[in-house]
Formats: C-alpha cells, structure tokens, sequence
C-alpha cells in the first residue's frame, strides 16, 4: 500500500493560536479598505482548481477506509428539510431519523443537526431533547436574503429563542456582487451578536457568486465577520455544492486559521446525494486541511437524501449485498 | 500522528495482463528470435523480473529494415491514403479497448502509479493515434506544398519514461504519412511495445508496416546508422542524441532529436497561489521528474517566495508514495538503479555546492528503486542542480525581482524545451512567452499534453517538432 509522506504536512503549525492580534484587525476601516484586501487576496485559477478536484476525485476509498469514511459522513450530515409545505409532523418524524438513522442497527452513528426553517426550530428542538442532536434554523430571509436588516435580525431572534442551536444565514449577494463588502460584513456582525450562544453559518450561495475569485473573497469576508462555518448554498440555487468551490473554501479555512489562529467550518449544502461525492468531500478535507476537519464540529453536509444513500451503502458493507430503497426509510 | 482518514490498499490487479516469459522481435508481422543475449525487464517496484526479451543484432535490424522497405514498397506506400487512416483509427480503438491492460503493464514495467499510466500515458497514445489517422488522407492540406511524399522507411529509438506514448508519438506520425516504421524501446521497459506489435497483429496491419526491435545501445546504433533508413527520430539525452547526429551527419537521412530540457517555471507575485503549487508539484513530480519537459527549476518572484515554499512543502508533504499499482499513489518508483544512481550523484552535488535540501519525512519501500521527492532552496544559477538535467523528482528553487530578471534567468540554460508562467495577468504571460526560448510554454498549467500541439525543442534540447501540422513535416517530403 502507499502512505502519505509526512503525515503531519496539514497539521496546525501557527504559534500562538489565539493570543495573536487580529491582523486585519483594520481592513473593514472602509469600503475601499476592505476592497483592497479582498482583492488583494491570491486569485484562483478555475482550470486548475477543477482539476485538483477532479485528481482527488479518483481517489479509491475500499473496505475499512470506506467505512470509517460512511460513519463519518452520516454523523457529519445536517439532515434538512427546507420547504414551503413543512409541518411539525414532517419535523418529528426526521428528528426520529436523525436520532436512529439505521434502526436496524444501533452501532449506527447519529447525525449532526437537524435543520429546519426558524418557525419549526421548537418542534424540532422539543423532538431532538436530550440526543445531543443540534437544532439549525436557516434565517435572515432565506434562501434570496431580500429582507431589510431589521426583519433579517428579528428572524434570526425568533428561531434562537424557539431554541435553535445553530442559525443558517444568508450573504446579501446583491450587496457583494456591487461590491458593498462592508455592508455584507457589517450585516454578519450583527447576526452573529443577535445569535448569541448559537453558532452561525454563513451562506455565501456561491451559484449566485459564480466566480471562484468570488468564493475565496466571500470566504474570507465571512470568516472575518466571526462566522462560524462558511457554507456553500442555500440548496435552493443551482449549481449548489460543487467539489471546486468546497476545495476553495477549504484552502480559505485553512490560509485564515494560519494567519489568525481561529478555525472555521465549513458546509457543503445542495447537491450531495450520493455516498461517493460524500466520500470525495472527505477526501479533498483530507488531503487539503487534514485530520483537524475531519469531525462535524468542523464539516457538515448539508442533504436531505444523501443519508438514505449513505445508510444504503453501510448496509452494503456490513452484509455484502445491496438492499434496496425500500430498506431505508422515505421522509 | 497519523491521519483519522487512512485509505486501505487500493491495489490495481495485475490478472488483466497475461506476461509471457520471454518475448522475440516483431519482425514482419511476427514473433521471431533474436540472435544477441537476452536481457531481463524488471518491475522497478519490487526488482522483480518480469520477463526475457530478446536483443537485436545487426543482422535483426537488417531483416527489420528489409521487411520494412518491403512493406513500404508494396503494401503501405501504394496504399490509398484514407485505407491507412482506418488501420490508424483501428489501432486507435485497440489501444482504448484494452486500454487497462496497457496500463497495468506500464506501471509494471516502468514504475510509474497506474493512475497516471491509466490516466495520461494510455488516453493520450490512443488520442495520438485518433489524431493521426485523421490526417492520412487530408496531407494535401497540411501547408507543405500540393502532393507530400512520404520519405520511406523510419528508424526510431524511444526512451523509457513515457515507454507507450512515445512509442504512438513516433509511430502515428510515421505511419499517417505513408511511412514504414522500425522501432526500438528501451532496454529498461520493452513491455508495452511487445503489447502493441499484437495490436498491430489484431488489426491486421499489413507485414513489416511496424517492427519492432529491442536491445541496448548497440541495436539501437543499429537502427539509426543503418543504411537504409530514410529517417531517424529519436527521444531520449541529449548526450545520446549528440552521438546519432554525428552518425548520421553526412548522410541523406533525415533527423529529428528530442532530448533534454531544465525548465524553468515562473512564479509572478500575481500568480494563483495554490493552483501554482499544484503546478509545481505536476511539473516536477509526475512520472517522479522522469520527464524532459519537467519544471525542474522553479524560478519565484522574491517577494512571495517564502510564501510559495512553505505552501509547496506542505503539499509535498501529502503525497503518496509506494505501489505503484495501488490507484492512490501519487509517486511511483524510480525507473532504474543506473537512474537513481544518477539522481543521487547530482543531488550530493547540490548539498555540497551550498544549496540547501528539504525532503519530507516519512519512509520509502525498502525493496525497489525509490528517490523521496526533493527541494532545493538557496540555489545559485551556477549550481549543477541549477544546470544539469536530474530527471527525477528533485527541483531547485531560485528567485527573481522583475520580469526581465525572470526571463533572463529562465533563458540561462543550454536547453530550451518548455517552461511555465504563472500569473494572472494576461498582458504579462504574453510578453514573458515571446520572450522565452522554449518550444512548449505553458501558462498557469503544467505538463499538459496534446497531439494537436506541436512539441520540440531549442538549443540543446534537439530540434524538429512532433504533434499538431507541424509533427507532419518529420516525415513528408514536399520537394514534388
């Protein structure tokens, strides 16, 4: 078999972590300021990043490696449920999958979080009491985030006191593709205060955005708003998550945490529907930012079938044959 | 520490390929002994031996160079043009066809990971042969006058780094223009040639259009100064390629040479970051450095150098390396003990000369041919490693301040085969490429290959082109 050569290439070698001052501590001073540093950051050639996609893409992932890596992935899943016709009932009966995934099999892990638009984040919470099993409510007007600051903020109060542990927000795309960066920063600063103790992720809908230029610099703005996680869409927009924008986030989580100490997460969402475009991501996790984001503190899937294909898939392994759709639950 | 997420062994099987264990010449259409000693090919992984092929003598090469001239002559010459395109396209889809195979044998042979034999060597020799028979019956339109001519029979000698996809650089071109060709591998990895001449028995190509002769120096002397042979091509050093162009000097035989290279890859201060990295990681690791074109110097603008090192040690650092045949490696083995003997030489150099070494930690196989991927900082324009060709996974890093520094430095080589420039601004990369003397420039990409671009050197990197309209001229006559 191969190995890798120096196993400790990703590992966190900045000193100091957190003692550090900021030092970007001035580029919000201004527009101009803060569009200077963001456009100052390295460009990203798309040829080349797809194809670095692409190569770790083939990567052969069997047996063991294969299982660790299904686990892995289902209890990194926030398991979703984000439409119009969402009712406490359909809420309930994900939060009794997120909790038992396989019922058939109790060594099954369980998922992240459950995420759930801000009006359904107390039935969800009330049904995921005691599991350990997060709350995610998306808020700030999602998906289009067409909403004035006010209303964005009162949204992301209501689901915090509905008990969301986690609150999903939306980038104000129409600000950042004209180029009002501080608006968009400002605006996460102030989501990220009316969070309080829940974590906050930031959508940056990178298929509005379309440039990976774009990604890196939504990247970068976000995590020095104080985001939590970055994530990629709302799901809602197409393309959704794609392996070239995720490895450009990684490598954003990655250059902030060397320059500043402070690690962020990040969330793939839309799109991954298949255990092995789940397996890819953890790959390109594995072999761009290493060990310290292989865990859901630091890397969520954003899917709503992506689990049944995972389960589907551990039931594969464990008994050698396929099952079918009809051994996994439909929600 | 080790990773949470360590893949298992994801081995390639090698059951696709059935090795016999001994191979003859392929001489006008068959198997046949060859009179000199036998030498033993051996998979550079594991020194295993993996067959006995037959050497050529002179008098092989003779019978190789009638049987060709005969084919030339009767069968491959008069034949309508557009009935070689469909041989070429037949031989094309063989190649797809049993394109795992090829590439299992490759790996074995050569040492190189089956994801680049599978991915890059085995595609591209199929797209050289699909591109190439397209040309057959079109030479007419390929700018070298009304009615070009096929020059007759081609003596070609091939190296061991890229064994099947130079053998379809040579052969391809030969044979759309109407040519006859007599091949020799290379000592070290004869394998897939022997593969091909049944290809060439599957699609039923006509006697003699293909021979193949295998053997050391002495067969390959063999070929090219043989007299009959209208044309020599040859790829390999240019130590080598030195000696066949005096021995074919003063004869009508016609010449192409590809050999060596140091190329220089360009860092601008604007450059993507990390796709310049992965960059420079493709341009001096694929095929472990064993590539002519390989970036081998990497030339950074002073004041993100720091920047680039560290990032390109950290990459470096998640390679992969061992089995070549496991899908996830990333770095296979050296091709030779006489090729690792020479890495070591021109390395101890360097460290002696004052540059400065990095290589990650981290084990090699114990058994087989292996050379840890190198960095060399603090290199001097003057060092060897900064002007001999290493061919192998071994880079030194120098830095500029401007681009006329850039371009003087990169210039400042007896070689002139490629080079790379990364930037972001497209004014810039147009200037630099104008001003570089380098038959293949790529810019924010690396080794990337092509049969419709056409590929060749300056200075001592040889002369002639192959691929693309250009690659045609090797092999036609437009005198009519």
């Amino acid at each position: 078999m191969t190995h890798v050569l120096d196993p400790n290439a990703l590992a966190d070698t900045s000193s100091g972590t957190g003692t550090l001052p900021d030092p970007f501590a001035d580029v919000t001073r201004s527009n101009d300021a803060f569009r200077a540093f963001l456009h100052g950051l390295p460009g990203v050639d798309q040829v080349g990043a797809e194809a670095r996609a692409k190569v770790l893409g083939t990567r052969s992932i069997k047996t063991t490696a294969k299982a660790w890596a299904i686990d892995t992935a289902i209890s990194m899943v926030d398991l979703t449920t984000l439409e119009g016709s969402d009712t406490p009932g359909k809420v309930r009966a994900l939060a009794a999958k997120a909790r038992r995934p396989d019922p058939t099999d109790p060594s099954c892990p369980a998922v992240a979080a459950v995420c759930v638009y801000g009006d359904l984040a107390g039935v969800a919470k009330e049904a995921l009491a005691g599991t350990g099993i997060n709350v995610a409510a998306v808020a700030t007007a999602f998906p289009s985030g067409r909403a004035s600051r006010e209303v964005k903020l009162a949204d992301v109060r209501d689901a915090v006191a509905g008990g969301a542990d986690e609150i999903d927000m939306v980038i104000d795309r129409g600000a950042f593709l004209t180029g009002r960066y501080l608006d968009v920063f400002e605006e996460i600063v102030a989501v990220k205060e009316a969070c309080g103790p829940a974590h906050l992720k930031v959508i940056l809908e990178t298929g509005e955005l379309v440039t990976l230029d774009a990604v890196r610099r939504a990247s970068w703005l976000a995590m020095l708003a104080g985001g939590d996680f970055i994530k990629t869409s709302t799901g809602k927009v197409s393309p959704a998550a794609t392996l070239p924008v995720c490895l450009v986030m990684l490598e954003a989580v990655r250059d902030f945490r060397a320059a500043t100490g402070r690690q962020v997460g990040v969330k793939p969402a839309g799109g991954i529907r298949t255990t092995k475009d789940a397996v890819k991501h953890l790959v390109l996790i594995n072999e761009t930012v290493g060990s310290d984001w292989l865990s859901p503190d630091w890397f969520r899937f954003g899917a709503s079938s992506l689990l049944n294909d995972l389960l589907l898939q551990r039931q594969k392994l464990r008994t050698g044959h396929y099952s079918g759709p009809d051994h996994v639950s439909v929600d | 520490m080790t990773s949470l997420f360590e893949y298992a062994p994801a081995p390639e099987s090698r059951s696709i390929v059935d090795i016999r264990p001994s191979y003859g010449l392929f001489i006008d259409g068959e198997f046949v002994d060859g009179t000199g000693t036998p030498l033993k090919t051996v998979n550079p992984a594991t020194e295993e031996v993996l067959s006995e092929v037959a050497t050529a003598h002179e008098d092989d090469v003779d019978r190789a160079v009638r049987a060709a001239r005969r084919a030339f002559v009767k069968t491959w010459g008069p034949m309508r043009p557009a009935d070689r395109g469909k041989y070429l396209f037949r031989i094309a889809r063989l190649l797809q066809e049993r394109a795992r195979e090829f590439a299992v044998l490759e790996t074995l042979d050569n040492g190189k990971p089956i994801r680049e034999s599978r991915d890059v060597d085995v595609p591209l020799a199929a797209a050289h042969f699909f591109y190439h028979a397209g040309w057959a019956d079109k030479l007419e339109h390929a700018g070298l006058g009304p009615a070009p001519r096929p020059l007759g029979v081609a003596g070609q000698v091939i190296p061991w780094n890229f064994p099947l996809l130079m053998l379809a650089w040579k052969v391809a071109p030969a044979l759309a223009t109407g040519n006859t060709v007599v091949l020799k591998p290379a000592e070290t990895t004869p394998l897939t040639a022997l593969l091909f001449a049944e290809i060439c028995q599957q699609a039923d190509l006509p006697p003699g259009v293909v021979n193949i002769v295998t053997g050391a120096g002495e067969t390959g002397r063999a070929v090219i100064s043989h007299p009959d042979v209208d044309k020599v091509a040859f790829t390999g050093s240019t130590e080598v390629g030195r000696s066949i162009a005096r021995a074919v000097a003063g004869t009508e035989k016609r010449l192409t040479l590809e050999l060596g290279g140091k190329a220089a890859n360009i860092v601008f201060d604007d450059a993507p970051i990390d796709q310049a990295v992965e960059g420079i990681v493709r341009g001096i690791f694929f095929n472990q450095g064993h590539v002519c074109c390989a970036g081998s110097r990497l030339l950074v603008q002073e004041s993100v150098h720091d920047d680039v090192v560290a990032s390109l040690q950290r990459r470096i650092g998640t390679l992969r390396v061992g089995d070549p045949m496991d899908k996830n490696t990333d770095l296979g083995a050296i091709n030779s003990a006489e090729q690792l003997a020479r890495i070591r030489e021109l390395t101890a150099f360097g460290e002696t000369e004052g540059a400065t070494c990095w290589q990650p930690d981290g084990d090699l196989p114990d058994r087989g041919f292996w050379f840890k991927p190198t960095v060399f900082t603090d290199v001097s324009p003057a060092h060897r490693i900064a002007r001999d060709e290493v061919f192998g996974p071994v880079l030194s890093v120098m830095t500029f301040r401007t681009p006329d520094e850039a371009v003087a430095k990169a210039n400042n080589t007896t070689y002139g085969l490629s080079a790379g420039i990364w930037s972001e601004k497209g004014s810039r990369i147009l200037k630099v490429t104008d001003q570089l003397r380098a038959g293949v420039v790529w810019a924010n990409t690396f080794n990337e290959f092509d049969p419709t671009s056409p590929f060749g050197g300056y200075k001592q990197s040889g002369y002639g082109r192959e691929g693309g309209r250009q690659g045609l001229a090797a092999y036609l006559r437009s005198d009519s």
